[in-house]
């Protein structure tokens, strides 16, 4: 029954906007709502990418752990996607990740879906296809954090 | 639209006395300032600039901050990044400066009244798209929906910090504030100002945008822009070079086949898109 409703929520998301329902189910056996207190660790820089998450509703905070106070470079807010390291080798979380207010989140099994996708080619290409372009637009936002144009000299 | 000067002699600076001086971030001040001759200060366009010329120092184009509906006084937002405005952050209430203008072209707000607003403001960008938010508030009902969209380096840094939690109060408009990194401390949005584009929920047939702020920025929102379908003509920027005389005649900011400070600073982008590629320019 549980899994059933998860079907509905998965394929409401924007993140699987139009994947076939069939996929949809196969997903869905792979993941389970979940759900972050104000302030509660998701996960830390280096730990295993066994999980990643579709946030539903909430705040997430990337933070980048340093020899000072940690630097929050990315915040994740609803429908946004958490953790695409689960399916880059060698599947290792890159920052730290806190929910800056209570989170409600769909939890994908990495380990799971990686078998589903190995396993069908076509689920496979389906979710690179919706994952390739959060990976490529997150880049272009980390060129342009980088390029610091707002920093002294600017005229911004 | 533009105003010209209120003097006669364009290039003859009055003289005005700053009557208040608020510390903004670390590096920026917003000065108030009335004319010593008693007269109205300036009435201007919102995206409208100024010469202010700091005696002994020299001269820097400073876009108008302020109130278009308060005349009788004048209002300049400097960051101190240069020699002059180095010079001016030293200024306190009292103290005298020049000033030419208003000159140059001003945010379309006519043109775009029946349809929604979208402000993008990167930095300092705000400064001149403050006088066209004071415009839109004060004239609330002749435009949909109005998004206030702010991008800054760090929380430290944010411009009106103030006046955009008022914004964010305000139920009949929409206002969201980033900054590019944060200590965990912050409680808002980390991330780039481009990000928001696409939450800003507007109509891309009947909107008119206005983008200020660094040029890369600027380039990255329009980017944005277009791809929420907003097309190149519906696109306002505001484009700032080396502005001397504010007249034309010296082609110190030539941009292509325009001056910026007399055809500019506010330019549609289907007008300059070819150009601002040419590294040369």
């Amino acid at each position: 029954m549980e899994t059933h409703k998860l079907e509905d929520v998965i394929a409401a998301a924007p993140f699987f906007r139009g994947l076939d329902p069939a996929f949809c189910a196969t997903i869905a056996g792979c993941g389970k709502h979940v759900r972050f207190e104000k302030g509660q660790t998701v996960y830390r820089q280096g730990d295993p990418a066994d999980t990643f998450y579709v946030v539903q509703h909430g705040h997430v905070a990337l933070e980048l752990p340093g020899a000072g106070r940690p630097l929050v470079h990315q915040t994740l807010h609803d429908n946004d996607i958490l953790n695409a390291a689960w399916v880059v080798p060698p599947y290792r979380c890159h920052s730290n990740a806190r929910a800056v207010d209570t989170t409600v989140a769909i939890a994908f099994d990495a380990a799971c879906l990686r078998g589903k996708c190995d396993a069908d080619h076509d689920l496979g290409y389906e979710l690179m296809k919706r994952f390739v372009p959060i990976v490529v637009e997150r880049l272009n936002r980390a060129r342009l954090q980088a390029l610091d144009v707002y920093g002294p000299g600017s005229a911004g | 639209m533009s105003i010209a000067p209120s003097r006669s002699d364009p290039m003859v600076p009055r003289r005005f006395r700053i009557v208040e001086k608020i510390h903004e971030t670390a590096d920026t001040y917003t000065f108030t300032l009335v004319p010593v001759d008693g007269e109205t200060a300036c009435r201007f366009a919102p995206g409208q600039f100024n010469m202010l010329y700091l005696f002994g120092y020299g001269e820097v184009p400073i876009s108008i901050s302020g109130d278009p509906a308060a005349p009788e006084r004048l209002v300049h937002t400097v960051r101190a990044m240069g020699s002059v405005t180095h010079a001016f952050a030293t200024l306190e209430a009292g103290d005298m400066v020049g000033v030419r203008g208003p000159f140059g072209s001003a945010w379309p707000l006519a043109a775009a009244e029946g349809g929604d607003v979208l402000i993008v403001a990167g930095g300092l960008g705000l400064a001149p798209l403050r006088s066209a938010i004071y415009r839109l508030l004060a004239e609330r009902d002749r435009y949909r929906r109005i998004a206030i969209l702010h991008g800054a380096r760090s929380p430290e840094t944010i411009l009106f910090a103030e006046e955009l939690r008022q914004w964010r109060r305000n139920l009949d408009i929409a206002c969201e504030v980033t900054v590019d990194y944060a200590g965990t401390d912050w409680h808002g949005r980390v991330g780039v100002i481009t990000q928001l584009v696409a939450l800003a929920g507007f109509d891309p047939q009947r909107v008119t945008t206005f983008v200020c702020g660094p040029e890369i920025m600027m380039r990255f929102s329009v980017e944005a822009l277009k791809k929420q379908g907003v097309a190149d003509e519906r696109i306002h920027v505001s484009m700032e070079r080396s502005m001397k005389c504010a007249l034309g005649h010296c082609g110190h900011c030539q941009f292509g086949p325009a001056f910026l400070c007399k055809d500019g600073p506010v330019l549609s982008y289907d007008r300059i898109r070819n150009l601002v590629g040419i590294a040369e320019l």
